[in-house]
């Protein structure tokens, strides 16, 4: 492989994988933090519709942004994982509970109510231990000898609890748009006003991250505000601010699509904004991609199946993302 | 006040429970994945809307259980480098590239066509849909491939080198280390224990239906598919359990003799202890009842062939034998019973009495659950099998684990109980309640909406109202 670098075609896969497991886990784990907020009945129903034969494909980006990591960066996996252990415990048992949620409700009428709190809770605890998780990666873990090192409570931080929030609110609003797009009538115009309140929130939210961040340590001080690379790196704000813009006039207009592209692409700003802050490190200013990698007969022997059979993976998702287009109804799919 | 308990016991204890939860799950719906495909073939080729019917009342079930398996799935794949980071950080550069496999091959295909499965047959029509059924049912089987693949690598590890950094990585090819030496046997004897499991659960929900109405067609048909399916596949369990032992004495003997009971070498042929107390502290089993020469008659196939001794090995590298002595007799106990019951159908189907024998549908009803407890006792004796160590011979469990204190692995110990007990025991609920409702003329399509539970809209594919069953 003369020339190519395993090591961050790797990271580049993994990072698409966490990607699309944000924006796709993102839009149904925030149907189930507004959940509260929809008329039972109806508009709860077409919620669920919307997302029941494709939540389960989505979760799998999960899946594969841990196993990848397990696989290419064995090192960062087996370092991340204990730092943030009550997270990823409570990550799980959030997404235990609310997918079982999926076919209980149906199952069980008389105890919907019951399901569908737990598909609520199970959503936002998820979603606050992902959003608190990446907030202890970015200030840093204590790592000596290639593990470890640090006590079972040490991600817990103003800032980390900043990140947590903001993501759970980042979902919300990928939630509500999905909503605008798929539903009709009432639930839509439900859906368009979250989505208003929802996108100033979330604005707000990318903006204190991402002026918190750089206090963080110099490091990241440096990476986003010396000179020459400012030029480059002021590109990421302004982009979300020509977003905002772009999305509010779109919500305005009655777009049913652009407000959800419009979101994705807010994640992927804020995802190039990470890059920038961490890249080439796994573990910020402690363990870099290099560090943590797996030797190259492992990535290799996985870039094969991944180079052929990811697209195949594409392919047959976006047809069952096709099968179900269209607007969901009160009766399922139509 | 938890500090005192050992983090690597409370850790091993969360695993087996997790794991436990887990594996119930696939071994049903790996082979309810296959029963579903048959059913759905069947009623393509013929036509018949008792096939249709069956199909859509498992597929109902399917949903709730597949729905858990890949809620607890998840877990266990987190849980490597949560509880096992030790572990993870050797065994990741071998190990994690198979997961990876499996969630490429598997769990996409799972994933990407059970929507289609569940929610879209008036959409996609017949035929794309019986290939979205076939695309679950195959991406069932690969996962089963990849995961046993690196559980059999932990057992028996072969071609891998160590490097600078103490990690375990792949020495040359990746064939020897997928199919490892006790890969093959492994494989067979899981998938068909799948197979088994879920041709007991299909009895036993046919069988209860004909205890209440011998004349239900689908609980009929249902009956006799899943007897067919234990008569054959019973006997073969046995044999496919036979070789893996065989392959494990030459690669765990120390697991084998514990399975056994035999703390002493047997130079002139090993008896086969059937019962007894065994303790690794005495070095012996209290109050056993053996017989003679059958162990190695067994083990060997020669009854006066020499066997070895737990005592042949350092005291310190015996597995718990007590545990793995019992399960072991649990799964032998319980495939017997299977092949039993295997049997009896043959005998009332021989006599055309295989719809109305009480007994023997009380004895069905009886065994519905006996795949499962073979399932996890056999997954016990492998597993506890392979104490001390993680990596066989080479890693220990008690230096695989997280730098994690007690209180939080403790915690989360009693948290994983409380949600799996509330969770899966909901779910557990509700598949009996879908079991308990006997298959009917007009199933309907799996309910996502409660107006389309009462089969409202019969999907164009299908064939307007079903001709109710013969």
């Amino acid at each position: 492989m003369g020339g190519i670098d395993l090591t961050i075609v790797w990271a580049v896969i993994i990072a698409f994988a966490v990607f699309a497991y944000v924006v796709m886990d993102g839009f149904d784990l925030g149907i189930g933090i507004l959940f509260p907020s929809f008329a039972v009945g109806d508009e709860r129903d077409q919620a669920m519709n919307s997302i029941a034969p494709v939540w389960d494909g989505n979760e799998t980006w999960l899946v594969m942004g841990g196993g990848g990591l397990l696989a290419a960066f064995p090192i960062a996996y087996a370092i991340i994982l204990p730092a943030t252990y009550p997270l990823m415990i409570a990550m799980l048992l959030g997404l235990v509970f609310r997918g079982v949620a999926f076919e209980f409700r149906w199952r069980d009428p008389r105890h919907r109510p019951l399901w569908d709190v737990a598909f609520t809770l199970g959503s936002v605890v998820a979603a606050l231990s992902q959003g608190i998780t990446l907030g202890a990666i970015l200030q840093g873990i204590h790592v000596a000898g290639d593990a470890y090192a640090g006590g079972w409570l040490d991600w817990l931080s103003p800032f980390s609890l900043l990140t947590g929030v903001a993501l759970v609110i980042g979902y919300a609003l990928l939630g509500a748009t999905w909503l605008v797009w798929k539903t009709e009538g009432q639930a839509q115009q439900h859906a368009r006003r979250l989505s208003l309140g929802l996108g100033i929130a979330t604005f707000a939210a990318m903006a204190a991250v991402s002026g918190a961040t750089p206090f963080l340590a110099y490091d990241y001080w440096r990476r986003w505000f010396a000179m020459p690379g400012v030029l480059l790196t002021a590109q990421v704000p302004l982009l979300v601010m020509i977003a905002a813009v772009l999305f509010f006039w779109s919500l305005r207009r009655g777009g049913e699509k652009l407000p959800f592209l419009i979101a994705l692409a807010l994640f992927l700003l804020g995802f190039v904004g990470l890059a920038i802050s961490m890249y080439p490190y796994v573990v910020p200013r402690a363990v870099t991609i290099w560090d943590a990698a797996a030797p190259p007969q492992s990535q290799l022997f996985m870039l094969v199946g991944a180079v052929v059979i990811v697209p195949v993976i594409l392919i047959y998702t976006a047809w069952a993302y096709w099968v179900f287009r269209g607007k969901v109804g009160t009766q399922g799919y139509h | 006040m938890l500090d005192h308990l050992d983090p690597v016991i409370l850790a091993r204890a969360q695993f087996a429970f997790t794991v436990s939860f887990h594996f119930i799950f696939p071994a049903f719906s790996i082979g309810l994945a296959s029963y579903l495909m048959v059913l759905e073939g069947l009623w393509l080729k013929t036509g018949s809307g008792l096939y249709a019917n069956l199909y859509r009342y498992w597929l109902k079930i399917f949903a709730v259980a597949f729905g858990m398996g890949v809620v607890s799935g998840l877990v266990m794949s987190y849980q490597f480098g949560t509880n096992w980071s030790v572990f993870s950080a050797k065994a990741g550069p071998i190990i994690g590239p198979l997961m990876a496999y499996e969630v490429l091959t598997a769990f996409f295909l799972e994933a990407g066509f059970l929507g289609v499965m569940l929610f879209g047959i008036s959409k996609v029509g017949k035929g794309l849909h019986f290939f979205a059924t076939c695309m679950v049912a195959l991406g069932t089987l690969i996962s089963a491939t990849w995961i046993i693949s690196v559980n059999s690598w932990m057992q028996t590890p072969v071609g891998y080198a160590i490097n600078a950094k103490g990690q375990f990585v792949p020495a040359g090819s990746w064939l020897p280390i997928i199919f490892n030496p006790s890969f093959p046997y492994r494989l067979t004897h899981t998938v068909i224990a799948a197979y088994l499991t879920t041709s007991l659960v299909v009895g036993a929900v046919g069988a209860w239906h004909l205890l209440k109405d011998r004349t239900n067609p689908g609980a009929r048909t249902m009956f006799s598919m899943a007897m067919w399916m234990a008569a054959i596949v019973a006997p073969i369990q046995i044999f496919a359990g036979d070789t893996q032992g065989l392959n494990t004495l030459e690669h765990q003997p120390a697991k084998v003799l514990a399975m056994e009971g035999d703390y002493d070498p047997s130079p002139n042929g090993a008896p086969l202890v059937l019962f007894g107390l065994p303790s690794n502290a005495e070095g012996r089993v209290r109050y056993k009842v053996e017989v003679p020469h059958v162990g190695s008659l067994i083990l060997k196939h020669d009854p006066s062939a020499p066997l070895p001794g737990l005592k042949d090995f350092p005291r310190d590298k015996w597995p718990p034998v007590p545990i793995i002595f019992w399960s072991f007799r649990i799964m032998v106990a319980l495939g017997f019973a299977m092949l039993g019951l295997g049997l009896w159908s043959l005998a009332a189907r021989a006599r055309k009495r295989l719809y109305d024998w009480p007994w023997l549908h009380r004895a069905a009803v009886a065994m519905g659950p006996a795949g499962f407890v073979a399932v996890i006792a056999g997954w016990v004796t492998t597993e506890v099998g392979r104490q001390p160590y993680t990596i066989y011979g080479l890693l220990e469990t008690a230096q695989s684990h997280s730098p994690l204190a007690a209180p939080a692995v403790a915690a989360s110990l009693v948290a994983f109980v409380l949600v799996y007990f509330a969770a899966f025991g909901a779910g557990t609920y509700y598949l009996l309640r879908l079991m308990a409702k006997p298959p009917e003329a007009h199933e309907a399509e799996p309910a996502n909406m409660p107006q389309r539970a009462a089969g409202i809209t019969p999907a164009p594919g299908v064939g307007a109202p079903l001709p109710a069953a013969e």
